[in-house]
C-alpha cells in the first residue's frame, strides 16, 4: 500500500518532468541512430549465391528477404562470386553447408550469415545451424565493430540512462528534504527501497523496450536470438543501475556530484563492455573487470543478440547481475540509516 | 504521566556539542514552547524527539516508549522547519501521498484531507501544483500535512513563519482548540513572543541548554517584568553571568 502510493508518486513526478521523460526514452535512440550511421556503409541488399538446395528451401528464404541466385553443383564458389558480384556463396552438399563470404563488408557479410542462420533455423528446427563452415573470400572471421558494440551500447545505455535518473530522483528527495519528511513516517527502511526500484523499473522497462524494438526494426541490429531474452536481461541490466544509482546518490550532496560520478563509475565500465577483448588484458585488469556488472550484461546481451543464445546459456552471467543488484539494495537499506536510525 | 520525556540528553556533532543535558517533559494536553535564539539548538532537539538522529547521550522517551520507535511515528504529527514538499505535485496529491504512508483508507483518506485543507485554509488552492505556491502557502500545506494521520502529538519547527498576522491567529486557535478539544499534545518552536504567551509551558534554550522552564506567567514573575521579551533577555544575562 505504501509502496504502491509511492511508485505512483514517482511515476507522476516523471510524467510532468518532460526532459528527464525525453532523455530517458528518445537520447539512446538518437545516440544508437548516429553510431549506427558512424559505424556502417550504405546497406545495399546482400546477394547469394547457392547450389545443392532444394527448390521449397530456395522459396522461403527468398520470402525471408534474401536475395538468392542458383548456380549448378560444383561450380567454382570464388570465380562466381567475383563475376556475379556476389556476397556469399551456399554450397550444400548432403548434412554439410559451406558458406563463402566475399567480406569486403564485414558488417554485410556478418547480416547476410545471421540471415542465412536465420533461415536455416526456421527451415531446420535449430538442427544444423551451428554447423554452417564459413570461408571468407577476403578476411577472416574478424568482427566487425557496430554489429559486435550494439548489443553492448543497447545494455550501456540502458544502464547509464536509468543510473542517472534514479540517482538523481533519490538524490533530489533527499536534497529538498522530503526523504527525511517521509522517513517521519511509519514507512519502513525496505519499503522505500521496493517503492523506487519498482517505480524507475517500471521506466527501464518501457526505455528498454522501445530501444531495442527501435534497434532491430529501424536500425537492423542482429538479433539472433529472441526478443525477450534481450529484454529480461536489459530488465536485469537496469535493476543493477537504478540499485548503484540510489545507492551513490547518498554519497553526493549536489546533483553535479552526482555527474561527477559518471567518470568514475560509468566511464571504466565501458572499457571492460567488450568492446576492448578483455582476454587480452593483463591479469589485475581481468580480475577488475569482474567486478563490473555492466561487462556481466554486455556479455549475455552479446551471446544472445548476436550469437543466438537462449537464456539458459548466459545463465551465470544472469546470476552475477542478480547478485549485484541484492547487494547494491541491501547497502541502500543500510544507507537510508544515515536519514532514521531505524 | 508525562507523554514525552526528553531525559538529560546530549548530542555532539563531532566535536561540536550542540545539545548538553537537555531535560524536558510535556504532558497530554500541554502546549509546549521551545523558545532561543538563532542556532541554539531547538531544531536538533526536535530531531533527537523524532528518532531522526541519535542522543550522544540520554534518553528520548514518547508515548512511554523508548525513541527512536516505527510504531509512535504513527501517533506524532512533524512539520520540518523548510518545507519539505513535492513541488512538483500538487497540493492535494501531495497530502494524499501522506495519508497513503499511514494507511488510511479512501474514505478516510478524503475526510481528513478535507478537514486539514479547511483548517489551514488552501481549499482554493488545493489543486494548484506546490511550486506555484508562495512561501505561506507552503508553509500552511506542512501543516496539513503534519496534521493529516490525526496524531495524538504535534511537532512543529517554527510553524507559523512566513504567515501573515490573521491567519497566525486562527492557527494558534485551531491548535488551542485541538489541545483543549481533543487534548492533543503539542510542541511548538517559535521566535515570536506573542505566541510563546499562548503556550502552557515555555523552555528556553541558549548555546544547547536549558536556561529556564515554566509556565509563561511563572517566568514573568520570577524574573519580575511584564512581558516574554524580557524574560528572555534577562534570562539570557544571567546564563551568560554564570
Ligand atoms: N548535522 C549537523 N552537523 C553539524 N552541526 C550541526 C548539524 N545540525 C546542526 N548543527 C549545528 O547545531 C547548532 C544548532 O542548530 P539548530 O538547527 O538545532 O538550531 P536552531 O535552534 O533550530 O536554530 P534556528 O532558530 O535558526 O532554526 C548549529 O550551530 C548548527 O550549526
Ligand atoms: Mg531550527
Amino acid at each position: 500500500m505504501r509502496i504502491r502510493a509511492l511508485i505512483k508518486r514517482i511515476a507522476l513526478q516523471l510524467f510532468r518532468d518532460k526532459r528527464t521523460l525525453a532523455l530517458l526514452f528518445v537520447a539512446p535512440l538518437l545516440i544508437l541512430t548516429l553510431m549506427h550511421f558512424l559505424f556502417t556503409s550504405n546497406e545495399v541488399d546482400s546477394m547469394l549465391g547457392v547450389e545443392g538446395v532444394s527448390n521449397e528451401m530456395l522459396e522461403q528464404w527468398k520470402s525471408n528477404g534474401l536475395d538468392v541466385v542458383t548456380f549448378p553443383i560444383n561450380s567454382d564458389v570464388k570465380k562466381s562470386i567475383l563475376e556475379h558480384d556476389l556476397d556469399g556463396y551456399l554450397v550444400v552438399k548432403g548434412p554439410t553447408m559451406t558458406l563463402t563470404l566475399e567480406n569486403t563488408d564485414p558488417s554485410r557479410s556478418k547480416g547476410l550469415r545471421a540471415k542465412v542462420q536465420q533461415a536455416l533455423v526456421g527451415n531446420l528446427n535449430g538442427e544444423n545451424s551451428s554447423e554452417i563452415k564459413t570461408n571468407f573470400v577476403y578476411g577472416s572471421e574478424e568482427t566487425t565493430f557496430f554489429d559486435v558494440l550494439s548489443p553492448i551500447l543497447v545494455g550501456f545505455f540502458v544502464f547509464f540512462f536509468v543510473f542517472l535518473i534514479s540517482g538523481i530522483g533519490l538524490l533530489r528527495e533527499r536534497m529538498t528534504g522530503t526523504l527525511d519528511r517521509l522517513l517521519s513516517t511509519p514507512i519502513q527502511r525496505w519499503e522505500i527501497v521496493l517503492g523506487y526500484l519498482i517505480g524507475y523499473g517500471l521506466f527501464a522497462i518501457i526505455q528498454t523496450i522501445i530501444v531495442v524494438t527501435y534497434s532491430v526494426n529501424v536500425l537492423d541490429m542482429i538479433l539472433v536470438g529472441s526478443f525477450w531474452h534481450v529484454l529480461v536481461v536489459n530488465v536485469l541490466i537496469a535493476l543493477v543501475a537504478l540499485s548503484l544509482g540510489i545507492l551513490l546518490s547518498s554519497f553526493a550532496s549536489s546533483e553535479f556530484q552526482m555527474i561527477q560520478f559518471i567518470p568514475l563509475v560509468i566511464v571504466p565500465q565501458v572499457f571492460f563492455t567488450g568492446i576492448i577483448p578483455v582476454d587480452g588484458m593483463p591479469e589485475w585488469l581481468q580480475a577488475l573487470s569482474r567486478l563490473m556488472p555492466i561487462s556481466y550484461g554486455s556479455d549475455a546481451l552479446k551471446s544472445i543478440m548476436y550469437k543466438g543464445y537462449g537464456l539458459s546459456d548466459v545463465i551465470s552471467s544472469l546470476m552475477v547481475l542478480i547478485g549485484f543488484a541484492i547487494l547494491f539494495i541491501l547497502l541502500n537499506i543500510v544507507a537510508l540509516k544515515k536519514h532514521r536510525k531505524n | 504521566m508525562p507523554i514525552l520525556h526528553v531525559d538529560n540528553v546530549s548530542k555532539s556533532y563531532g566535536k561540536h556539542q550542540i545539545l548538553t543535558n537537555v531535560n524536558l517533559t510535556a504532558e497530554t494536553g500541554q502546549i509546549l514552547g521551545l523558545i532561543g535564539p538563532s542556532g541554539s539548538g531547538k531544531t536538533t532537539l526536535i530531531k533527537l524527539i523524532m528518532g531522526m538522529d541519535v542522543p550522544t547521550t540520554g534518553v528520548v522517551e514518547v508515548l512511554s516508549k523508548k525513541v527512536p520507535n516505527l510504531d509512535i511515528l504513527r501517533q506524532i504529527g512533524y512539520m520540518a522547519q523548510s518545507d519539505a514538499l513535492y513541488q512538483d505535485l500538487t497540493g492535494l496529491e501531495n497530502l494524499s501521498f501522506f495519508a497513503s504512508m499511514f494507511l488510511m483508507n479512501k474514505s478516510e483518506r478524503k475526510d481528513r484531507i478535507a478537514y486539514v485543507t479547511r483548517i489551514v485554509q488552501l481549499e482554493n488552492a488545493i489543486q494548484m501544483k506546490v511550486s506555484t505556491y508562495s512561501g505561506g502557502m507552503k508553509r500552511r500545506l506542512s501543516l496539513a500535512i503534519a496534521l493529516i494521520q490525526n496524531p495524538e502529538i504535534l511537532i512543529l519547527d517554527e510553524p507559523t513563519v512566513g504567515i501573515d498576522p490573521e491567519l497566525r491567529k486562527s492557527i494558534w486557535q485551531e491548535l488551542s482548540r485541538l489541545k483543549t478539544e481533543e487534548h492533543k499534545t503539542i510542541v511548538v518552536t517559535t521566535h515570536v513572543m506573542d505566541e510563546a504567551d499562548k503556550c502552557d509551558m515555555l523552555t528556553m534554550i541558549r548555546e544547547g541548554k536549558v536556561i529556564t522552564t515554566g509556565t509563561p506567567h511563572a517566568l514573568k514573575v520570577e524574573y519580575e517584568v511584564s512581558n516574554l521579551e524580557e524574560v528572555f533577555l534577562k534570562a539570557e544575562g544571567v546564563h551568560r553571568a554564570h
